[in-house]
């Protein structure tokens, strides 16, 4: 019970909530590396991803490799890229693209391959080009899954950029728990995992919404009479 | 016109769907592939706007072969309408239509109108325009895709079994409209079905095809039933079952026309 009470009055206390190593700046840290992370990983996986899906080409080495990148240990990946580009931010950068990469390289295949091959085959012969195919009809029809892959990818990331603070010199909210832990600040560390915690469920609750938006003013499915 | 000259066709895995086709369609008419599935028929379609192309043998469209154009081009210019109708779930029944206007350039408004012109003309209410096609019935949805295949007023209609998914008396409907369409558009039609009543009532040439795309028998609908070329003709338009052989008996004074099963099937009128 103590941890807890401790924890709640670490939380409350307003010295916390100033200054550079005050929750505000540490928050906005993790925000900025998750966003960064997020938009490298996407700028890479989803044109692959949708070639992949749109060409059917390197599907099976599209799925090996996802499939890979998840089983990489991340602390190791961190290490070892500390290694060659030193300590600081690009390491852990580094290694959160990867965790990002295999959601949303299956994201934007999967959602690829989920669009009706008959709808697609008719845009064809209709006289669409290849990247009107891709564009209008086969994006616009995978976005759900598409941007199911950020989301997922984004959770992983914005939970796992803690370990940034691994190596010294980035922020994050990760300090609180690798500071907290080098000095046994069990306060610390478990109020810096409540606000990582309240973080992705807040992100969650906002790519619920984002999902909605894009399926939009689409209904589902209210037949009429003939 | 439309003309194949030697077509075959064997795809990637070494199914040979049509072997050595020869056939002209003349303009303005109304041609109907009739056969089986695995007789090359939808192959034979898809050649024209080159969706699919040939193994070897020339497809061409008054007198220009057609792997010489650009496939988006040559898709753009004629008409295409699909079995499910093929419309795209995302966009509203009149974007579907005024997609084909967009792509050809033709600015917002200008496709915008000409679709409501053209949803009108297939007989849909115009407060379907605003619906997805997910909303419609199978019959409507086939009416947009119609619309869709008219919008441009290509001069080559392209349908490959587009009433195949609806019920009997829809289909029925869809049939008769486009009847009515083609006395209005006179557009060069090529048609594909398995099935023969619907072949005679819409073809002016009706080709009735065997395995790999070999003629069984070209003619009108009546050549064919006055002179079967041969036994799988004669099967595969029905004469062995009887129902197409009729003659007239006489009922309480009326003429009755009777199969040959006994079956009445109609009424004389003099």
């Amino acid at each position: 019970m103590s941890v807890l009470n401790d924890t709640v009055d670490w939380l409350s206390d307003s010295a916390n909530w100033s200054g550079d190593d005050g929750i505000p700046h540490r928050l906005t840290q993790h925000l900025e590396y998750t966003a960064l992370t997020v938009v490298i990983a996407a700028a890479i996986a989803i044109p692959i991803g949708l070639w992949v899906g749109h060409t059917g080409r390197l599907r099976g080495l599209a799925v090996v490799s996802t499939g890979a990148l998840r089983a990489l240990p991340t602390l190791g990946v961190l290490t070892y890229a500390s290694l060659f580009s030193g300590i600081g931010i690009k390491p852990a950068i580094f290694t959160l693209v990867l965790l990002a990469i295999p959601p949303l390289l299956a994201g934007a295949y999967a959602g690829l391959e989920s669009v009706n091959r008959q709808t697609i085959d008719a845009a064809r012969a209709i006289g669409m080009t290849e990247w009107q195919v891709l564009s209008k009809v086969e994006v616009p029809l995978a976005l759900p899954l598409i941007i199911g892959g950020i989301r997922s990818a984004t959770l992983q990331v914005v939970a796992t950029a803690t370990v940034a603070a691994y190596v010294p010199g980035p922020g994050g909210l990760g300090r609180y728990l690798i500071d907290g832990l080098a000095v046994s600040d069990y306060a610390r560390i478990v109020g810096g995992s409540v606000v990582v915690i309240v973080l992705a469920l807040v992100l969650d609750g906002l790519f619920v919404i984002l999902q909605r938006v894009a399926l939009g003013s689409r209904p589902s499915r209210t037949p009429t009479t003939a | 016109m439309i003309e194949y000259r030697s077509i075959g066709k064997t795809f990637a895995d070494g199914t040979e769907a049509v072997g050595d086709f020869s056939l002209q369609l003349p303009s303005r008419t109304t041609t109907v592939f009739v056969g089986s599935s695995g007789c090359g028929k939808t192959t034979l379609l898809r050649m024209v706007n080159r969706m699919v192309d040939p193994s070897h043998g020339q497809v061409l469209i008054d007198d220009v072969d057609v792997s010489t154009r650009n496939k988006v081009e040559l898709r753009r210019s004629i008409g295409y309408v699909m079995q499910e109708a093929g419309l795209l779930p995302h966009r509203k029944v009149i974007d579907n239509v005024a997609l084909m206007m967009r792509l050809k350039g033709a600015d917002k408004k200008e496709a915008r109108d000409r679709a409501h012109e053209v949803l009108e003309t297939v007989g849909l209410d115009s407060s379907l325009a605003n619906r997805y096609p997910a909303q419609l019935s199978g019959g409507q949805q086939q009416r947009v895709g119609v619309a869709r295949g008219l919008v441009t007023d290509p001069n080559i209609l392209l349908m490959d079994e587009p009433f195949g998914a609806v019920d009997p008396i829809v289909r029925d409907e869809l049939q008769q409209e486009l009847l009515r369409l083609q006395r209005e558009l006179d557009k060069t039609i090529v048609f594909v079905t398995h099935d023969i009543d619907e072949a005679f009532l819409l073809g002016d040439q009706v080709v009735i095809l065997k395995k790999g795309g070999e003629i069984a028998q070209v003619g009108s609908p009546a050549e064919i039933l006055a002179k079967p070329a041969n036994d799988f003709v004669s099967s595969f338009i029905g004469l062995e079952k009887g129902h197409r052989k009729l003659h007239v008996e006489e009922r309480n004074g009326t003429r009755i026309v009777v199969d040959e099963t006994g079956k009445a099937t109609g009424v004389l009128s003099e």
